[in-house]
Formats: C-alpha cells, structure tokens, sequence
C-alpha cells in the first residue's frame, strides 16, 4: 500500500495491446447478431443526375433477398435529412445556404457513390450480388468537379438554395486595418497555394450494424464511431429516431478514425431504418472502393495570400482568401473547418497586428468535405509557414532566424483572429529542433549531395493547433449546436478498484492506458485496478467523443476533476473512522493520514467502509463512493511546434528522399511519451503522405480517379524515414493538468517543412503538394 | 450452385468446412469459422490486414479462394501466441507500442513472423521494405520497424 511509483509521465505499456495484438479486438465488422441480416448500398455512378426509375424487381427476386429499400421510400419515412452541426453566417449577415441532403436520394444525386436504395439480404454476397440488379435511370446533368468550375457565372447549380453553388463568404480580421498596412509595407509577399485534397483512409472501414427490439421499442447501432453519444443525439433530435433512451450506440475497438468517423453519415440512418422495417439486424461495412468515395473528405483549399513587412523585417500584416471546396454536400463539421478551426490560426506563432481572412466555400459534385486530422490547422499553418518561408528568402534572410524575429515572446497572445494563446516558448523548440537534426552541419552535408549529383535542401515548419476547443457558451455564439465539455463518472468499488466512465472514445489513442495512469496515481492504487469504460450510451451517461486533440486536456481533465470529489468524500469518511476533526485528514500516496493520530487508513479500506456504512452518519454523508464530473474548459489549448525536414532530391528522377526529420513538440504535461510519440509519428507520416504522395482527383465527370489503393498513394513503410522527436513543455493554463492536444500536430507542422525543404532544395519559390516524381521533376528541368 | 466441402489445418487444427466457390479464405475465415482475428482493409491485396500464412509463406487471405487452403497448413493471428502468453513478436510489439488502434496488427504481426522465420536478422531497410505491403495508418510505422527489430533479438537471444 501507498508505495506505487507514479505511473503518469511514464510509457506505461498499453493496457488494450494484449487483445488487439492477438486477434481477439472487438471490431464493429466483428460482431454477428442472431438472425444477422446484411446490407448492400445501391450508388450512383454518375456524379450529377435526376433520378428516374428505379426497378428493384430483378433484386428482389434474387435468392436470399430480405428487402430492396428505394430513396422515394425513404422519402415517404418521415426521417429527416443529415445535417451539419455547425452555423455560420456570411460577411453580409446571412445564414449559410443548405440544401437538402436525404439519406437516400430520390430525386437527384449529386456525387458519385451517393446512395440512392439498399439491398438487405441473408448474407453479404447476396445483398450485394442483388444490389447489381437495382435499375436506376439517370438523367445526367452538367457536373462541377472543383471550386473554381463551381463558381463560373454559367456553372450548373447543385442546390436551388445556394445559388452560385455559394454556401457562404465569411470573414474574420480587420479589413481595412490589413489594406492600410499593405499599402504602407516595405515589402510585400505574395503566394498562391493548393491545399490537396486528401481521403482519410483509416484501415478498418466504416461499419454498422443496427437492430430494432420491436418487443422494447428500442433501436441499437453498433457502428464504427469516434463520437457515439453525439450519433445518438444526432440521430434521435435531428433525423428523428425519437427519444435518446430508445436508441443505444455501441462502438467497441474502433480501427482508426482521423475524424472520418466523427460525423453521421447515410448508412448508419438507412440501415436502423431498414432493421425496423424488415425486421432483422442490418449489418453493413464498406467496402474499400466505398471508403474513397463516401468517407467524408479532407483539405481541398486554393489559398492567396499575402504578407506585409516593415523595413525591419517584422510582419505588419497577412492578408488570406481561401476558396474551399465542401462537396455536394455538408458533412457534420463541413461548414466549421474553413472556419473557426482554420482561419482562426492564421497568425501561427508570430506576432502579426493585422489579419484578415475571406474564405468562400462551394458545393460541387464530389464526395462531402469534413475534418481529417488536423481539420482547418493543417491548412492554416501551410498557408503562414510557406509564406514567412518565401518571405525570408526574397527578404534574403536566414528563414529561421526571421521566424525568430516574428515570433510572439509573451503569454497570454491576444492574436487579432478570435484566439488568446495561453502559452508557449516558441524560440524554445526551433532552437531545440535545429539543433537536433544539426543545422549547423547542413552546409556541409548540401555539399556531400551535390558532390554526387543530388540536390539537398532544409525546410521548417512551425505550427500551432488551437486543440480541446471550449468553452461551450463561447462555441454556441460562434455557430456549434452542440456543447464541447466532457464529462467523467468514477465508480469506486467496495474493494478498492475502480471504474472510470468516459465520455471520449478511443480509437486508437490509448485512453484505457493513459486515463487509468492519471486515476492510479491519484488513488495511490496499481493502473491494473482501474477500468477505463466507454463506447457505450447505455453505460456512460454523455459525452462528445474524441476528435481535436480533446481528449487528454479535456476528457482527462475532467477525471481528475471527478478523482477530486472522490478523494473530498473519502477524507470525510477517513474522518470518522479514525475519529479525528475533517479538516485534519489528508490523503496521498494512497494513505489517509492525520496530524491527530498515528493510525492510517488505505484507499480500499475507506472504500469498504463507503459501502458498509456501519462507522459514518447516513445522515450526513451518503453511502457509496462514485462521482461526476462535466468539465467545459475556459478556453482551447494551444499546442505549439517545429518541425524540421532533410530532404536529398534525385534531379533525374526528381525523387525526394527525406534524409531527416526531427520534431519538437510542447504538448505541456505529457501522460504517457511513448503513447504521445506514437501520435506524432502517425501525425507526420499523413503529414508526409500529404506532400509527397496521396491526392484525391476527380476528372471532369466527376469521377474520382483515385479510388482504390492503386490509384490513391498512401504512405507505406519503405516510403518515410524514421523519426527524431523531442519534447519541450509549457503548461497549458485552461486546464487542470497542464496538457496540450497531441493528436494532431504531426500532421499540421510537417507539410509546411516538407515543401520547404523541397523548395530551398531546388531553389525554387513554390511547388504545390503532392510533390510526385513528376512534379519535382519538371520544377527542376524548368528551373535549369 | 453446390458448395465445396474443404478440409484443411488451421492453426494446427483440422478444419472443415463447406464454402461457395467464389468465397475468400478471409470471408470464410470471419464469417463461416469465426475467426475474426485477420482484419479486411481492402479486400483486393493491397493493404495486407487479412495476411495468413499458408505452408509457412505470407500471403493476402482475400486474394486466396478458400477452397484452394485444402490439404494445405493455413495460420493466422490467433495461431501466432503461444498457450497463454505473448509471441515473441507480440511482446515486442507491445513493448514498443507498435500499434495504435490495432486494425494493421494482426497482419503485421503474421507478416512479421514470415519475415523472421526466413530471415531471422533483418536490417532496417529489408524490414521496411518487407512490411510495405502492410499500410498502417496510425503509427507512421517507427514503432513497427523498431518492434521488427526487437523481435528479432528476442529470438536471437530468447530471456
Ligand atoms: S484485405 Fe487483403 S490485402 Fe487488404
Ligand atoms: S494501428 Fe491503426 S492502422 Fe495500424
């Protein structure tokens, strides 16, 4: 008892491993219910089209068929459309324009893979060799495949409510203050970039498994989620399930998520639709080809932007106009990533008096755009550090060291974008991650390749992440219809060990490690005794799942906030059973000790003594030990960086090979570094993958040419290097544990140092990602 | 369409089954024989969540009809540990958190342990290269290539 050494900060091994690393995970596609039913989804194959007829009698005489569900049934079903969580306004006062968006489409469909009816059948095969025989006729309309085409004066319109396929024009800064400024600047620089659309691709695909109990009224969706509490609210407020206590949302392990499976999408509604009306569990997981074109989207900016120095090289003030592409339709956070998550961070780590952002957002006829890692930030810190990039260089001056001069140096940083920084030491992790990749040595080592032909280059990116968005009030006047709090529940048991309810959902993040740390620690008890329990509405009350790096700062926090009622109450009840007056009692290292006696008291035994309730007055303090905790942070947290990237080009081939790659980090207080260090590293690899190789592209009919894992290049391992990463710390101070979101940062900081490095490589002002073979290539021959 | 009466050894163990002559060993593997340790991440060979062995060599259980694992050795993930504790290579990758959220593992685990049993001392770049054709999304792989490695020593030099 009480001698445990402390297991938060340490890279404790992980506690879901043992069952994930065996075979034994519970994954969505996993499970099988009695009377399992499956659904195949008829898509649209073209991108834009009035639907006709649909002649379903082919499928529905195909042996094993259950049912064949049409979107004109749909539409006569009472449910309502999907819808996005977030409103914003245009410049001009008005609300964002919203089409309709049915779950299956009846009268028109707007992207290719839209689904417009579903087969049910026996087995999978069945559903989806009969789901060939759906006839569907199309009456094909003009398509827009990109948001240039999308905002000709001619273009087709997708929705009658937002002509010029215009869903808003949004700003935030000072307009006026920014002209003045660029008017007045020494030196102005100017860049046009291409945020490349990416597919989230996380390796289990999504998956859905509904069942209808007729006898109970009462609907249950396994379903792959990162937010399952949030679905269900969606899916009885919104599509009209009816109440919350009708409908219970099941994910159990979850095969990666990177914000894809934070949303509600189609199939999870048509497939409890489908278990009430045919009377069977209806299980659906996509296939592949599935995911590239119905997993919401990631990125797709075109960016201009300019910045304005004074003759001391200090920046005086940016000036950004996004045109962001949102699909046919609005996913969940559609409307929010251009946004509040995006704009927001437009002064990086600089201290930068002036800031206007116009961002204009369209529909077009392609798959719905939402948050993918990073979601806003990584576009927004592409923007700042390729612009201070060029900048220096046209400036002549060392890129680094015009950072440094730039750089905010004192906290809180009240930035002219809506953000208060709580705090930072931004020269801290440039100094710290120069110095680890050996800057000082790179003249030498550029000297090396070129003695053999190759071209080698140093690229920075520093990033800052405006992570665990709160507070909630604040939220709602910015447009969010939800709150952004989380909430904890700890269940001490008669015997000491202890169960730990979370609102966050792990997929992938090691919560039941990390969190059970931080409780262990707290109760001076072994992380073997603590359970960490989520994933479950029938089990955790409420919560708002894991996605924006949230769920340390926020959802941890919020446990040790419940660890703190729980100690208040057991301190009490030490009191009377060691007979000493309250306020002497005082518990750490897992002993309940006082000045007025020897006698000390273990965690367990007060525990006991909780439930037995034979020595403490009922009267006074109620039996039982468990408490609830609902922390709504004050304000974000602001995770900080600098990524530095060596990259050797082959100018034959135009090959980029990353020579080194370090990154420095300040996520705060860190829980678990190995955990940690494993989010960046996956970070930086889609971070890689976005610069170097993966590109969703539609052709001109918008059929997505990059579909499958032939066409769409993701990261594999002989393709990224290994990485050096570092940590610096500041504690954050909107929370009660010091602790900055970890989540997304590799991905934000890596793009900006990657293209970097492949520009000062090549010499070259700018290169748009993915930078192929191809690309880097033709950048050489046309620079030479 | 008749179905095909298969007899084959998994995990050690003889199996039968009758599958359609179309079926994946992965689909039967998950759906007839409930073994739902080997994941599906793409079902067309290119993501290597559903590898097995088969006679000892790597391959994608979605690309293998199940009827052609007749008379042949098939193991997959849950054949890898040994009575109740870890595989060498499980603890490994558990030592070096070389998963995230675990979809890849099993593939990379069984590809890991084909990789080992013929070449028992990779270095760095024939790991990579051998685990290419496993995509992870999650942990950007630096993990995995050191887990790879420190299996290898464990298995050099068993504790
Ligand atoms: S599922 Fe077989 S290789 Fe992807
Ligand atoms: S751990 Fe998630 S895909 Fe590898």
């Amino acid at each position: 008892m009480g001698n445990l050494p402390k297991a938060f900060g340490q890279s404790v091994r992980r506690k879901e491993d043992p069952r994930l690393i065996t075979g034994a995970g519970r994954y969505t596609d996993d499970q099988q219910l009695p009377q399992q039913a499956w659904a195949a989804f008829v898509r649209s194959p073209i991108a834009h089209a009035n639907i006709g007829e649909v002649d379903t009698s082919a499928a529905l005489e195909h042996p094993g068929v259950v049912g064949v569900l049409t979107g004109a049934e749909f539409a006569a079903s009472g449910l309502n459309d999907l819808a996005c969580g977030w409103m914003i306004h245009s410049r001009n006062g008005d609300p964002m324009r919203v089409g309709e968006h049915p779950a299956l489409a009846s009268q028109r469909v707007r992207y290719v893979g839209e689904p417009v009816a579903v087969v049910v059948a026996d087995s999978r095969q069945a559903a989806r060799a009969a789901a060939e025989l759906v006839m569907v006729d199309y009456d094909e309309l003009p398509v827009v495949s990109d948001v240039e085409a999308a905002a000709a004066p001619d273009a087709v319109v997708l929705h009658d409510a937002a002509p010029g396929n215009q869903c808003y024009d949004w700003e935030i800064g000072n307009r006026d203050a920014v002209r003045k400024a660029l008017d007045e600047a020494a030196h102005v620089t100017e860049i046009r970039l291409i945020n490349n659309r990416l597919v989230p691709n996380a390796m289990e695909p999504r998956a859905v498994n509904a069942s209808y109990d007729a006898s109970r009224d009462r609907y249950t969706l396994y379903v792959a989620s990162q937010n399952p509490h949030g679905l269900r609210m969606t899916l009885a407020a919104v599509i009209g399930f009816g109440p919350e206590h009708k409908i219970r949302v099941i994910s159990e392990d979850v095969g990666g998520g990177f914000g894809s499976k934070a949303f509600n999408y189609a199939e999870e509604v048509v497939c409890m639709w489908a278990a009430k009306r045919l009377g069977r569990p209806v299980k659906w997981t996509a296939e592949r080809s599935e995911s590239f074109l119905t997993d919401a989207h990631g990125r797709d900016h075109i960016t201009t932007a300019r910045l304005a120095m004074d003759a001391n090289h200090r920046i005086t003030a940016l000036d950004v106009s996004t045109h962001a592409n949102l699909g046919a339709y609005l996913s969940t956070f559609g409307s929010l990533v251009p946004t509040y998550v995006y704009a927001t961070l437009l002064s990086g780590q600089y201290d930068i008096p002036n800031i206007y952002a116009n961002v204009v957002t369209r529909y077009t006829n392609t798959t719905p755009v939402d948050a993918y890692r990073g979601a806003g930030r990584p576009e927004a810190g592409y923007v700042v550090e390729r612009l201070v990039d060029v900048a220096a260089r046209e400036l002549g001056i060392d890129p680094a060291e015009f950072r440094r001069q730039n750089f905010i140096r004192t906290f809180p940083h009240a930035t002219p974008v809506e953000m208060t920084y709580d705090s930072g030491d931004f020269q801290a992790h440039l100094d710290k991650a120069l110095d680890m990749i050996d800057a000082a040595g790179f003249e030498a080592r550029r000297e090396a390749s070129r003695a053999e032909g190759k071209l080698r280059g140093l690229g920075i990116g520093c990033y800052i992440e405006a992570a665990g968005i709160g507070p909630s009030a604040r939220l709602g006047k910015l447009g969010s219809g939800a709150g952004l709090w989380e909430s904890a529940e700890i269940r001490v048991n008669p015997t000491g060990s202890v169960e730990v309810l979370t609102g966050c959902h792990s997929h992938g993040q090691s919560h039941e490690t990390t969190y059970a740390q931080l409780v262990a620690d707290r109760f001076g008890i072994s992380v073997d005794d603590v359970e960490i329990l989520h994933g479950d509405t029938d089990v955790v009350q409420f919560g708002m799942g894991t996605y924006g790096s949230r769920s340390g700062p926020v959802g941890l926090s919020a446990i040790d906030m419940a660890c703190d009622k729980i100690v208040a109450k057991a301190e009490k009840i030490a009191a009377h059973l060691l007979n000493v007056p309250a306020d002497t009692v005082t518990f750490e290292d897992g002993e309940f000790a006082s000045e007025a006696t020897n006698e000390r008291l273990g965690f367990a035994e007060v525990a006991l003594n909780a439930y037995t309730a034979h020595h403490f007055p009922t009267t006074e303090i109620e039996p039982g030990l468990k408490e609830t905790t609902f922390f709504d942070p004050p304000d974000f947290n602001f995770p900080a960086g600098t990524h530095v990237c060596e990259v050797e080009v082959d100018p034959a081939t135009g090959v980029v090979r990353i020579a080194r790659f370090v990154a420095v980090d300040d996520f705060g207080v860190i829980g678990n570094p190995m955990v940690v260090e494993g989010q960046v590293h996956g970070g930086l690899v889609q971070g890689i993958g976005q610069a170097l190789l993966e590109q969703a592209r539609y052709d001109d009919y918008g059929q997505l040419l990059s579909g499958s894992y032939m066409d769409y290049c993701m990261p594999r391992a002989d393709d990224v290097p290994d990485f050096d990463v570092g940590f610096t710390e500041t504690r954050s101070t909107t929370n009660p544990l010091g602790m900055k979101g970890c989540g997304e940062a590799g991905s934000i900081g890596s793009p900006p140092a990657v293209i970097n490095a492949i520009c000062d490589a090549l010499g070259i002002r700018h290169i748009d990602m993915p930078a192929t073979p191809e690309k880097v290539w033709r950048a050489v021959t046309s620079a030479a | 369409m008749s179905k095909l009466h298969v007899e084959t050894s998994i995990n050690g163990e003889a199996v039968e089954f009758l599958c359609e002559p179309q079926q994946s060993l992965l689909e039967v593997l998950r759906e007839e024989l409930d073994r739902t340790g080997t994941k599906e991440g793409c079902g067309t060979g290119d993501c290597g969540a559903c590898s097995v062995l088969m006679d000892g060599r790597l391959v994608c259980s979605c690309l293998v009809l199940a009827a052609e694992t007749s008379g042949h050795e098939i193991t997959t993930i849950e054949g890898i540990a040994q009575g109740d504790g870890l595989h060498p290579i499980q603890q490994a990758y558990l030592d070096n958190a070389a998963l995230q959220c675990g979809i890849c593992t099993p593939g990379l685990v069984v590809a890991t342990k084909a990789l080992l049993d013929k070449n028992p001392n990779p270095d760095e770049e024939t790991i990579r290269y051998w685990i290419a054709g496993n995509l992870c999304r999650c942990t950007g792989y630096d993990k995995i290539v050191r887990a790879i490695q420190d299996a290898a020593g464990r298995l050099a030099h068993p504790a």
